[in-house]
Protein backbone atom coordinates (compact mmCIF):
# COMPACT_ATOMS: atom_id res chain seq x y z
CA UNK A 1 0.00 0.00 0.00
CA UNK A 2 1.61 3.53 -1.09
CA UNK A 3 1.06 5.74 1.80
CA UNK A 4 -1.20 8.37 1.43
CA UNK A 5 -0.25 12.23 2.17
CA UNK A 6 -1.61 13.62 5.07
CA UNK A 7 -3.30 16.57 3.22
CA UNK A 8 -5.33 14.03 1.40
CA UNK A 9 -6.44 12.27 4.81
CA UNK A 10 -7.26 15.78 5.91
CA UNK A 11 -9.39 16.33 2.36
CA UNK A 12 -11.06 13.52 3.37
CA UNK A 13 -12.13 14.01 6.75
CA UNK A 14 -13.35 17.28 5.41
CA UNK A 15 -15.40 15.68 2.32
CA UNK A 16 -17.06 12.94 4.55
CA UNK A 17 -17.54 15.28 7.69
CA UNK A 18 -21.09 15.28 7.02
CA UNK A 19 -21.57 11.26 7.03
CA UNK A 20 -18.09 10.77 10.06
CA UNK A 21 -19.83 13.20 12.18
CA UNK A 22 -22.80 12.55 13.18
CA UNK A 23 -21.85 8.49 13.38
CA UNK A 24 -19.59 9.48 15.71
CA UNK A 25 -21.56 11.19 17.96
CA UNK A 26 -24.66 8.84 17.89
CA UNK A 27 -21.82 6.15 18.96
CA UNK A 28 -20.19 7.79 21.69
CA UNK A 29 -23.94 9.14 22.77
CA UNK A 30 -25.16 5.68 23.48
CA UNK A 31 -22.01 4.95 25.35
CA UNK A 32 -22.10 8.04 27.33
CA UNK A 33 -26.12 8.07 28.14
CA UNK A 34 -26.30 9.83 31.38
CA UNK A 35 -23.11 10.83 31.92
CA UNK A 36 -22.76 13.97 29.91
CA UNK A 37 -25.12 15.61 27.28
CA UNK A 38 -25.00 15.22 23.81
CA UNK A 39 -24.43 18.87 23.09
CA UNK A 40 -21.58 18.99 25.42
CA UNK A 41 -19.81 15.80 23.43
CA UNK A 42 -20.68 17.61 19.81
CA UNK A 43 -18.58 20.16 21.29
CA UNK A 44 -15.60 18.10 22.32
CA UNK A 45 -16.07 16.16 19.23
CA UNK A 46 -15.93 19.48 16.81
CA UNK A 47 -12.79 20.63 18.97
CA UNK A 48 -11.37 17.53 18.42
CA UNK A 49 -12.37 16.66 14.94
CA UNK A 50 -10.77 20.23 14.08
CA UNK A 51 -7.87 19.65 15.56
CA UNK A 52 -7.29 16.33 13.83
CA UNK A 53 -7.97 17.77 10.19
CA UNK A 54 -5.49 21.14 11.09
CA UNK A 55 -2.71 18.00 12.22
CA UNK A 56 -3.07 16.64 9.17
CA UNK A 57 -2.91 19.55 7.20
CA UNK A 58 -0.08 20.56 8.84
CA UNK A 59 1.85 17.38 7.62
CA UNK A 60 1.30 15.49 10.92
CA UNK A 61 2.29 11.93 10.52
CA UNK A 62 2.09 10.20 13.84
CA UNK A 63 0.77 11.56 16.75
CA UNK A 64 3.73 12.48 18.31
CA UNK A 65 4.60 15.07 15.91
CA UNK A 66 4.66 18.66 16.20
CA UNK A 67 2.00 18.67 14.29
CA UNK A 68 -0.36 17.65 15.90
CA UNK A 69 -0.10 19.94 19.65
CA UNK A 70 -3.27 20.94 19.83
CA UNK A 71 -4.50 18.42 19.68
CA UNK A 72 -2.92 16.33 22.12
CA UNK A 73 -3.60 19.21 24.14
CA UNK A 74 -7.02 18.89 23.98
CA UNK A 75 -7.40 14.99 24.79
CA UNK A 76 -5.38 15.96 27.56
CA UNK A 77 -7.81 18.01 29.04
CA UNK A 78 -10.78 16.24 27.83
CA UNK A 79 -9.47 12.86 29.65
CA UNK A 80 -7.88 14.56 32.78
CA UNK A 81 -11.71 16.23 33.16
CA UNK A 82 -12.94 12.95 32.86
CA UNK A 83 -10.94 11.34 35.25
CA UNK A 84 -11.99 14.19 37.99
CA UNK A 85 -15.38 13.65 37.18
CA UNK A 86 -15.26 10.04 38.13
CA UNK A 87 -15.53 8.79 34.77
CA UNK A 88 -13.95 5.10 34.20
CA UNK A 89 -10.93 4.47 31.87
CA UNK A 90 -13.52 3.03 29.19
CA UNK A 91 -15.54 5.95 29.05
CA UNK A 92 -13.05 7.91 28.76
CA UNK A 93 -11.72 6.22 25.88
CA UNK A 94 -15.07 5.37 24.58
CA UNK A 95 -15.09 8.70 23.26
CA UNK A 96 -12.48 8.79 20.75
CA UNK A 97 -12.83 5.26 19.91
CA UNK A 98 -16.03 6.16 18.26
CA UNK A 99 -14.75 7.88 15.94
CA UNK A 100 -14.08 4.76 14.17
CA UNK A 101 -17.82 3.90 14.01
CA UNK A 102 -17.96 6.92 11.77
CA UNK A 103 -14.94 5.86 9.65
CA UNK A 104 -16.27 2.36 9.13
CA UNK A 105 -19.53 3.85 7.21
CA UNK A 106 -16.25 5.51 4.41
CA UNK A 107 -14.97 1.99 3.83
CA UNK A 108 -17.17 1.23 0.77
CA UNK A 109 -15.02 1.82 -2.22
CA UNK A 110 -11.70 1.07 -2.81
CA UNK A 111 -10.54 4.43 -3.05
CA UNK A 112 -11.66 5.88 0.16
CA UNK A 113 -10.26 1.93 2.03
CA UNK A 114 -6.87 3.30 1.79
CA UNK A 115 -7.55 6.46 3.32
CA UNK A 116 -9.87 5.10 6.00
CA UNK A 117 -7.30 2.74 6.72
CA UNK A 118 -4.61 4.75 7.93
CA UNK A 119 -7.02 7.57 9.69
CA UNK A 120 -8.14 4.32 11.97
CA UNK A 121 -4.96 3.70 12.69
CA UNK A 122 -4.47 7.20 13.64
CA UNK A 123 -8.02 6.93 16.09
CA UNK A 124 -6.11 3.81 17.59
CA UNK A 125 -3.36 6.53 18.97
CA UNK A 126 -5.58 9.02 20.01
CA UNK A 127 -7.39 6.26 21.97
CA UNK A 128 -4.20 5.28 23.61
CA UNK A 129 -2.93 8.59 24.11
CA UNK A 130 -6.20 9.06 25.65
CA UNK A 131 -5.67 6.07 28.27
CA UNK A 132 -2.25 7.42 29.36
CA UNK A 133 -3.78 10.92 29.58
CA UNK A 134 -5.90 9.42 31.99
CA UNK A 135 -3.61 7.13 33.78
CA UNK A 136 -1.44 10.05 34.35
CA UNK A 137 -4.49 12.48 35.98
CA UNK A 138 -5.01 9.97 38.39
CA UNK A 139 -2.04 9.06 39.64
CA UNK A 140 -2.16 13.06 40.36
CA UNK A 141 -5.24 13.23 42.32
CA UNK A 142 -4.16 10.12 44.17
CA UNK A 143 -0.98 11.73 45.17
CA UNK A 144 -2.75 14.89 45.75
CA UNK A 145 -5.15 13.00 48.00
CA UNK A 146 -2.18 11.38 49.58
CA UNK A 147 -1.07 14.30 50.24
CA UNK A 148 -4.39 16.29 51.69
CA UNK A 149 -4.56 12.76 54.01
CA UNK A 150 -0.71 13.18 55.19
CA UNK A 151 -1.95 16.56 56.07
CA UNK A 152 -4.97 15.67 58.16
CA UNK A 153 -3.78 12.20 59.74
CA UNK A 154 -1.31 14.93 61.85
CA UNK A 155 -3.20 17.60 63.78
CA UNK A 156 -1.55 19.59 66.58
CA UNK A 157 -3.90 20.65 69.64
CA UNK A 158 -3.20 23.20 71.88
CA UNK A 159 -3.74 21.48 75.29
CA UNK A 160 -3.17 24.25 77.47
CA UNK A 161 -1.63 28.21 77.68
CA UNK A 162 2.12 27.32 76.79
CA UNK A 163 1.17 23.68 75.89
CA UNK A 164 0.67 21.85 72.80
CA UNK A 165 0.46 17.92 71.93
CA UNK A 166 0.80 15.71 68.63
CA UNK A 167 -1.42 12.39 68.75
CA UNK A 168 0.42 10.33 66.36
CA UNK A 169 -1.94 7.41 64.71
CA UNK A 170 -1.02 4.96 62.46
CA UNK A 171 2.67 4.08 60.40
CA UNK A 172 5.19 6.51 60.91
CA UNK A 173 7.18 7.05 58.11
CA UNK A 174 9.90 9.85 56.84
CA UNK A 175 7.77 12.03 54.90
CA UNK A 176 5.03 11.96 57.99
CA UNK A 177 7.66 12.61 60.07
CA UNK A 178 8.80 15.67 58.24
CA UNK A 179 5.30 17.04 58.20
CA UNK A 180 4.53 16.45 62.02
CA UNK A 181 8.04 17.98 62.88
CA UNK A 182 7.05 21.30 60.62
CA UNK A 183 3.92 21.50 62.24
CA UNK A 184 5.04 20.90 65.89
CA UNK A 185 7.49 23.84 65.26
CA UNK A 186 5.51 26.03 63.94
CA UNK A 187 2.65 25.94 66.16
CA UNK A 188 5.57 25.98 69.36
CA UNK A 189 6.44 29.34 67.58
CA UNK A 190 2.68 30.57 66.78
CA UNK A 191 1.27 29.41 70.01
CA UNK A 192 4.11 30.44 72.04
CA UNK A 193 4.66 27.63 74.05
CA UNK A 194 7.62 25.90 75.57
CA UNK A 195 6.03 22.31 76.17
CA UNK A 196 4.74 20.15 73.84
CA UNK A 197 3.83 16.30 74.11
CA UNK A 198 4.09 13.33 71.18
CA UNK A 199 1.28 10.99 72.24
CA UNK A 200 2.32 7.56 70.53
CA UNK A 201 -0.99 5.92 71.89
CA UNK A 202 -2.03 5.39 68.48
CA UNK A 203 1.45 3.72 66.87
CA UNK A 204 1.37 -0.03 66.79
CA UNK A 205 4.65 -0.49 66.79
CA UNK A 206 7.83 1.84 67.81
CA UNK A 207 10.18 -0.11 65.47
CA UNK A 208 14.27 1.90 65.21
CA UNK A 209 13.13 3.64 62.22
CA UNK A 210 10.14 4.79 64.46
CA UNK A 211 12.34 5.64 67.38
CA UNK A 212 15.07 7.57 65.30
CA UNK A 213 11.83 9.66 63.79
CA UNK A 214 10.71 10.23 67.40
CA UNK A 215 14.03 10.80 68.56
CA UNK A 216 14.82 13.83 66.06
CA UNK A 217 11.33 15.55 66.23
CA UNK A 218 12.38 15.63 70.28
CA UNK A 219 15.60 17.21 69.07
CA UNK A 220 14.38 19.87 66.67
CA UNK A 221 11.98 20.63 69.10
CA UNK A 222 14.53 21.24 71.96
CA UNK A 223 16.62 23.42 69.76
CA UNK A 224 13.50 26.01 69.93
CA UNK A 225 13.60 26.00 73.30
CA UNK A 226 10.58 23.54 73.96
CA UNK A 227 10.53 20.45 76.38
CA UNK A 228 9.46 17.30 74.50
CA UNK A 229 7.43 14.30 76.51
CA UNK A 230 6.93 11.01 74.47
CA UNK A 231 3.22 9.91 76.14
CA UNK A 232 1.52 6.83 75.07
CA UNK A 233 3.98 4.50 75.96
CA UNK A 234 2.19 1.22 76.18
CA UNK A 235 3.61 -2.23 78.53
CA UNK A 236 3.99 -3.93 75.32
CA UNK A 237 6.01 -1.29 72.96
CA UNK A 238 8.50 -0.47 76.68
CA UNK A 239 8.99 -4.22 76.44
CA UNK A 240 10.00 -3.85 72.69
CA UNK A 241 11.80 -1.08 73.14
CA UNK A 242 13.71 -2.22 75.64
CA UNK A 243 14.58 -5.64 73.92
CA UNK A 244 15.36 -3.84 70.34
CA UNK A 245 18.29 -1.63 72.83
CA UNK A 246 16.65 1.48 71.93
CA UNK A 247 17.77 4.76 74.20
CA UNK A 248 15.24 7.40 74.47
CA UNK A 249 18.47 8.66 76.90
CA UNK A 250 17.20 12.18 78.85
CA UNK A 251 13.67 12.20 76.66
CA UNK A 252 11.12 12.55 79.24
CA UNK A 253 8.71 8.94 78.87
CA UNK A 254 5.26 8.57 80.52
CA UNK A 255 2.38 6.29 80.52
CA UNK A 256 -0.72 8.02 79.27
CA UNK A 257 -1.06 11.91 77.99
CA UNK A 258 -3.08 12.69 81.14
CA UNK A 259 0.32 12.22 82.90
CA UNK A 260 2.56 14.12 80.55
CA UNK A 261 -0.26 16.93 80.34
CA UNK A 262 -0.08 17.03 84.99
CA UNK A 263 3.91 17.70 84.29
CA UNK A 264 4.03 19.76 82.06
CA UNK A 265 1.58 21.86 83.98
CA UNK A 266 3.87 21.36 86.77
CA UNK A 267 6.76 22.81 84.37
CA UNK A 268 5.35 25.22 83.11
CA UNK A 269 4.05 26.95 86.55
CA UNK A 270 7.49 26.15 87.86
CA UNK A 271 9.57 28.35 84.74
CA UNK A 272 6.35 30.76 85.45
CA UNK A 273 7.13 31.41 89.29
CA UNK A 274 11.11 31.25 88.73
CA UNK A 275 10.39 34.46 86.05
CA UNK A 276 8.39 36.42 88.27
CA UNK A 277 10.46 35.52 91.62
CA UNK B 1 -8.70 -7.87 55.67
CA UNK B 2 -8.54 -9.47 52.01
CA UNK B 3 -5.57 -10.76 52.66
CA UNK B 4 -5.70 -12.73 55.39
CA UNK B 5 -4.20 -16.16 54.96
CA UNK B 6 -5.57 -19.78 55.93
CA UNK B 7 -4.17 -21.51 58.71
CA UNK B 8 -1.49 -23.65 56.59
CA UNK B 9 -1.35 -21.39 54.16
CA UNK B 10 2.09 -19.91 53.20
CA UNK B 11 1.74 -16.16 52.78
CA UNK B 12 4.52 -14.60 50.62
CA UNK B 13 5.17 -10.87 49.83
CA UNK B 14 7.72 -9.01 47.81
CA UNK B 15 9.19 -6.33 48.99
CA UNK B 16 10.20 -3.64 46.89
CA UNK B 17 8.93 -0.30 48.38
CA UNK B 18 8.58 1.35 51.81
CA UNK B 19 4.82 0.53 51.54
CA UNK B 20 5.22 -3.22 50.87
CA UNK B 21 7.23 -3.02 54.60
CA UNK B 22 3.67 -1.91 55.48
CA UNK B 23 1.72 -4.99 54.32
CA UNK B 24 4.65 -7.24 55.78
CA UNK B 25 3.77 -5.79 59.50
CA UNK B 26 -0.01 -6.19 58.74
CA UNK B 27 0.23 -9.83 57.60
CA UNK B 28 2.26 -10.86 60.72
CA UNK B 29 0.26 -9.19 63.12
CA UNK B 30 -2.63 -11.18 61.42
CA UNK B 31 -0.80 -14.01 61.82
CA UNK B 32 0.92 -13.69 65.35
CA UNK B 33 -3.16 -13.19 66.34
CA UNK B 34 -4.26 -16.20 65.00
CA UNK B 35 -1.34 -18.42 66.29
CA UNK B 36 -2.69 -16.73 69.90
CA UNK B 37 0.61 -14.91 71.06
CA UNK B 38 -0.19 -12.58 73.90
CA UNK B 39 0.13 -9.25 73.27
CA UNK B 40 3.99 -8.45 74.13
CA UNK B 41 4.45 -11.00 72.01
CA UNK B 42 3.08 -10.10 68.87
CA UNK B 43 3.97 -6.38 69.33
CA UNK B 44 7.97 -8.00 69.55
CA UNK B 45 7.12 -9.92 66.62
CA UNK B 46 5.67 -7.37 64.48
CA UNK B 47 8.60 -5.03 65.43
CA UNK B 48 11.21 -7.46 64.47
CA UNK B 49 9.23 -8.28 60.85
CA UNK B 50 9.68 -4.38 60.48
CA UNK B 51 13.24 -4.26 60.94
CA UNK B 52 13.86 -7.25 59.08
CA UNK B 53 11.62 -6.67 55.91
CA UNK B 54 12.96 -3.45 56.07
CA UNK B 55 16.64 -4.31 56.13
CA UNK B 56 15.47 -6.39 53.15
CA UNK B 57 14.65 -3.52 51.06
CA UNK B 58 17.38 -1.20 52.51
CA UNK B 59 20.57 -3.09 52.54
CA UNK B 60 19.51 -6.16 50.25
CA UNK B 61 17.88 -4.13 47.13
CA UNK B 62 14.51 -5.70 47.91
CA UNK B 63 13.33 -9.73 47.97
CA UNK B 64 10.49 -11.50 49.57
CA UNK B 65 9.09 -13.10 53.05
CA UNK B 66 7.44 -15.80 53.55
CA UNK B 67 4.88 -15.81 56.62
CA UNK B 68 3.34 -19.24 57.54
CA UNK B 69 1.67 -20.46 60.85
CA UNK B 70 3.28 -23.04 62.54
CA UNK B 71 2.68 -26.20 65.11
CA UNK B 72 4.93 -28.54 66.95
CA UNK B 73 1.65 -30.28 68.20
CA UNK B 74 1.52 -28.61 71.91
CA UNK B 75 1.88 -24.72 70.61
CA UNK B 76 1.37 -22.76 67.62
CA UNK B 77 3.37 -20.29 66.24
CA UNK B 78 4.62 -17.97 63.53
CA UNK B 79 7.80 -18.48 61.38
CA UNK B 80 8.98 -15.76 58.85
CA UNK B 81 11.40 -15.61 56.27
CA UNK B 82 13.42 -12.84 54.68
CA UNK B 83 15.39 -13.11 51.79
CA UNK B 84 17.16 -10.82 49.47
CA UNK B 85 19.63 -11.40 46.54
CA UNK B 86 21.73 -8.64 47.55
CA UNK B 87 25.51 -7.93 48.52
CA UNK B 88 25.24 -10.28 51.58
CA UNK B 89 26.52 -9.60 54.85
CA UNK B 90 30.69 -9.69 54.91
CA UNK B 91 31.29 -9.85 58.74
CA UNK B 92 28.47 -11.14 60.64
CA UNK B 93 29.47 -10.77 64.03
CA UNK B 94 30.02 -6.82 63.38
CA UNK B 95 26.61 -6.63 61.73
CA UNK B 96 25.33 -8.31 65.12
CA UNK B 97 26.73 -5.62 67.03
CA UNK B 98 24.41 -2.91 68.78
CA UNK B 99 25.02 0.14 67.25
CA UNK B 100 26.91 -0.40 64.02
CA UNK B 101 25.34 0.15 61.28
CA UNK B 102 26.47 0.50 57.31
CA UNK B 103 23.53 3.00 56.41
CA UNK B 104 22.63 5.49 58.63
CA UNK B 105 19.66 3.89 60.76
CA UNK B 106 20.35 3.79 64.82
CA UNK B 107 22.24 0.20 63.85
CA UNK B 108 19.81 -1.91 66.06
CA UNK B 109 17.72 -3.86 63.94
CA UNK B 110 19.16 -6.77 63.32
CA UNK B 111 21.01 -7.30 66.68
CA UNK B 112 17.86 -5.78 67.88
CA UNK B 113 14.98 -7.96 65.94
CA UNK B 114 17.18 -11.12 67.68
CA UNK B 115 16.50 -10.28 71.18
CA UNK B 116 12.54 -9.55 69.71
CA UNK B 117 12.06 -13.45 68.69
CA UNK B 118 12.57 -16.98 70.26
CA UNK B 119 14.38 -18.34 67.38
CA UNK B 120 16.81 -16.76 64.94
CA UNK B 121 18.87 -17.81 62.15
CA UNK B 122 20.72 -15.99 59.51
CA UNK B 123 22.42 -17.35 56.57
CA UNK B 124 24.59 -14.89 54.36
CA UNK B 125 27.69 -14.29 52.44
CA UNK B 126 29.07 -11.91 50.29
CA UNK B 127 27.91 -11.53 47.02
CA UNK B 128 25.41 -14.71 47.94
CA UNK B 129 22.20 -12.98 49.52
CA UNK B 130 20.76 -12.75 53.10
CA UNK B 131 18.13 -14.93 54.43
CA UNK B 132 16.94 -14.36 57.82
CA UNK B 133 14.75 -16.55 59.39
CA UNK B 134 12.56 -15.83 62.87
CA UNK B 135 10.15 -18.14 65.23
CA UNK B 136 8.18 -16.95 68.16
CA UNK B 137 5.83 -19.15 69.89
CA UNK B 138 2.85 -19.34 71.82
CA UNK B 139 3.58 -19.65 75.53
Amino acid sequence: MTAVAPSALAQTLVDHAETVRPAWLDAAVDELRGRTTRGELEREQSDIYQALVDGLQAGGTDLQSEAFDQLRGILADVSAARARLGFTPRETAVGVFALKEGLYGLAGSDDTMTRVLPLLRLVDELGLFTFEAFAAARESIISEQAEQLLELSTPVVKLWEGIVAVPLVGTLDSARTQVVMEKLLNTLVETGSTQAIIDITGVPAVDTQVAQHLLRTVVAARLMGAECTISGIRPQIAQTVVALGIEFGDIRTRATLADALVDALREGRRSHTEVTA
Amino acid sequence: MTTAPSATATERLEVRADSDVVRVRQLVRTVAQQARLSLVDQTKLVTAASELARNTLVYGGGGEVEVELVADGRRSGVRAVFSDEGPGIADLDLALTDGWTSGNGLGLGLSGSRRLVEQFSIDTAPGAGTRVEIVTWSR
